[in-house]
């Protein structure tokens, strides 16, 4: 499989159309690969019918098609079983599903351990839990380069907790999680590990057996698949222990006028119709990325994120935010956040859309780890396996023009 | 011409730098918060009411180019309004950036938005103000009437 950033473009339908088109965003959305596209297609035109519901040839072909995805995932993820793997439709209902389901089997008083640098799809679902039943909710602060302050881990855990749900990779640093430390210090007092790998997928296959978390949360338009389709990842031992979140057909083992039962996972968290063509079609762009080189991969991403920071670094009063990786050992994502004192990330991404520059400015759903940073707002470039120098040197070339612009 | 060059004109950048009615009133009738859930930018904008309108108005803008100037063009027109011309004015801007409808006359600085009529994305950024302008009003409204 070739690495090369021209020869896979060519393979994302959007970006062949569109020679001019620098996409920096794929953190937020990634664009969709060919095969992704092509698996919803031929699912759609001949095996479209419900699953788990039908005994009628064309619906077997949809339910092989469904479980099939379901493979792929567990391959995608090292997961022991595909039983361990529960589609949402997104990592945001992953999270909010364990939220809910785990959260049920929490008390009042017992803890859930966050950070500030969590997207709010992971802060938001705690809070409410917290209003709902009392949990007692911690955060590990950030240092003043973005890194979480794992030296206060053991203090902010405490006795009582009974998971630590961060984020794998930042959404606004590209900073990973130190997890091998997180799941020592959790599973010692008994707490389990929850990861947001939303950011993380992007980059290639993950291994949860050996993260050694509990529990893994993605989205599939995040890495090169259709929308609206996630994933939870979880112990088998952990779902099984686990009550609903939603209720509905299909999650059920039996229903009477006065009670029902419930099905095993991973089907007791799939109530209602699943996104059926948009689980294959991710079950396709999870195939075709566990076939790619990523060590190449990996290398050329680091060289464009190397080279970013490097030009970011030559603009007066910017701020890089997260480590600077070109003075420091340290890894991390090829996500790139700065602030330009004076200059508004929206106002900077105007500027850069009329460059063909695709690029998010905000607060990027992160709004406490830009406050604990000291800023609103930033602007954010994010790099994957389709970029190249090209789009490095455009976005340098038109941040110039962007500072000349607004002043 | 770039896309955005029209879009970031002079008239722009100067009634943003301008930042007419930054500040707080030491006694409004009404106040609003309000915020771009895009981005976070925050309006908060105070009025304060005396005879048939709009005495003195004040806002802290925290925003884009966008969002300052719309909130420096309230802070120069806003006062001797009354609540019904507000509204009005209110109406005709998004009738501009939707439709393209004329600006009011007497609002002729609301001009320099019409090139984000091409841009859906900051059209909030341009009515933030007016419409944390016209939240206080209500505000002030409701304050009158229990009092």
């Amino acid at each position: 499989m070739n690495a090369d950033a021209t020869a896979l473009r060519a393979e994302f339908p959007l970006l062949a159309a569109a020679p001019e088109l620098h996409y920096l965003d794929s953190a937020a959305t990634s664009q969709i690969h060919r095969s992704a596209l092509d698996a919803v297609l031929h699912h759609e035109t001949t095996s479209r019918a419900n699953v788990s519901r039908g005994t009628y040839r064309l619906a077997e072909a949809a339910d092989l098609a469904y479980e099939n995805a379901r493979r792929s995932v567990a391959r995608f993820l090292n997961a022991a079983s595909a039983d361990e793997i529960v589609f949402t439709s997104g990592a945001t209902a992953s999270l909010n599903l364990v939220a809910h389901a785990f959260g049920n089997t929490l008390q009042a008083g017992d803890r859930v351990l966050i950070s500030e640098a969590e997207h709010h799809s992971n802060f938001v679902p705690w809070q409410m839990l917290r209003d709902r039943i009392g949990i007692d909710l911690a955060v590990i602060p950030v240092t003043a380069d973005g890194r979480l302050d794992l030296a206060q881990l053991s203090e902010r855990m405490g006795s009582r907790c009974r998971l630590v749900a961060l984020t794998h990779c930042s959404n606004v640093t590209g900073e990973w999680t130190d997890v091998d430390t997180v799941v020592a210090a959790a599973h010692q007092v008994g707490a389990r590990v929850l990861l947001d790998g939303a950011q993380a997928v992007p980059h290639g296959p993950q291994d949860v057996r050996a993260l050694g978390v509990d529990f893994y949360a993605f989205s599939g338009h995040k890495c090169f698949g259709p929308g609206a389709i996630g994933v939870l990842w979880g112990r088998q031992k952990l779902l099984a222990a686990m009550p609903p979140f939603l209720g509905g057909g299909g999650m059920i083992g039996e229903v009477t006028p006065t009670r029902s039962t419930w099905a095993e996972p991973p089907h007791r968290f799939e109530a209602g119709t699943p996104p059926i063509a948009q689980a294959v079609g991710l079950g396709a762009a999870l195939d075709w990325m566990l076939s790619l080189p990523w060590p190449a991969i990996h290398a050329r991403e680091k060289a464009l994120c190397q080279a970013l920071i490097e030009g970011l670094k030559r603009i007066p009063d910017l701020r890089l935010l997260g480590i600077d990786t070109t003075t420091s050992n340290s890894k991390r994502a090829p996500i790139v956040s700065f602030d330009i004192p004076g200059l508004h990330p929206h106002d900077i991404c105007q500027v850069l859309d009329a460059h063909h520059l695709a690029l998010r400015g905000g607060h990027h759903c992160a709004q406490p780890l830009l406050a604990a940073l000291g800023v609103e707002g930033c602007t954010r470039a994010s790099i994957a396996l389709y970029n190249d120098t090209a789009d490095i040197d455009a976005l340098l070339a038109a941040l110039d023009v962007a500072r000349r612009e607004l002043t | 011409m770039s896309a955005s060059d029209s879009l970031y004109q002079d008239a722009i950048k100067q009634f943003a730098k301008a930042d007419h009615g930054h500040g707080q009133l030491a006694q409004a009738s009404g106040e609003s918060k309000l915020d771009n859930r895009l981005c976070g930018d925050r309006v908060r904008m105070q009025v304060a009411l005396g005879g048939d309108g709009i005495v003195a108005v004040a806002h802290e803008t925290k925003g884009c180019l966008l969002c300052r100037a719309a909130a420096s063009v309230i802070g120069v027109h806003a006062a001797g309004k009354n609540q019904a011309s507000i509204d009005a004015v209110v109406q005709a801007l998004e009738a501009m950036l939707k439709d393209g409808a004329p600006v009011p006359h007497d609002w002729p600085e609301l001009s320099m938005f019409e090139p984000a009529r091409a841009h859906v994305s900051r059209h909030k950024c341009v009515l933030l103000p007016f419409q944390a302008l016209r939240e206080a009003l209500q505000k002030s409204a409701v304050t009158d009437a229990s009092t």
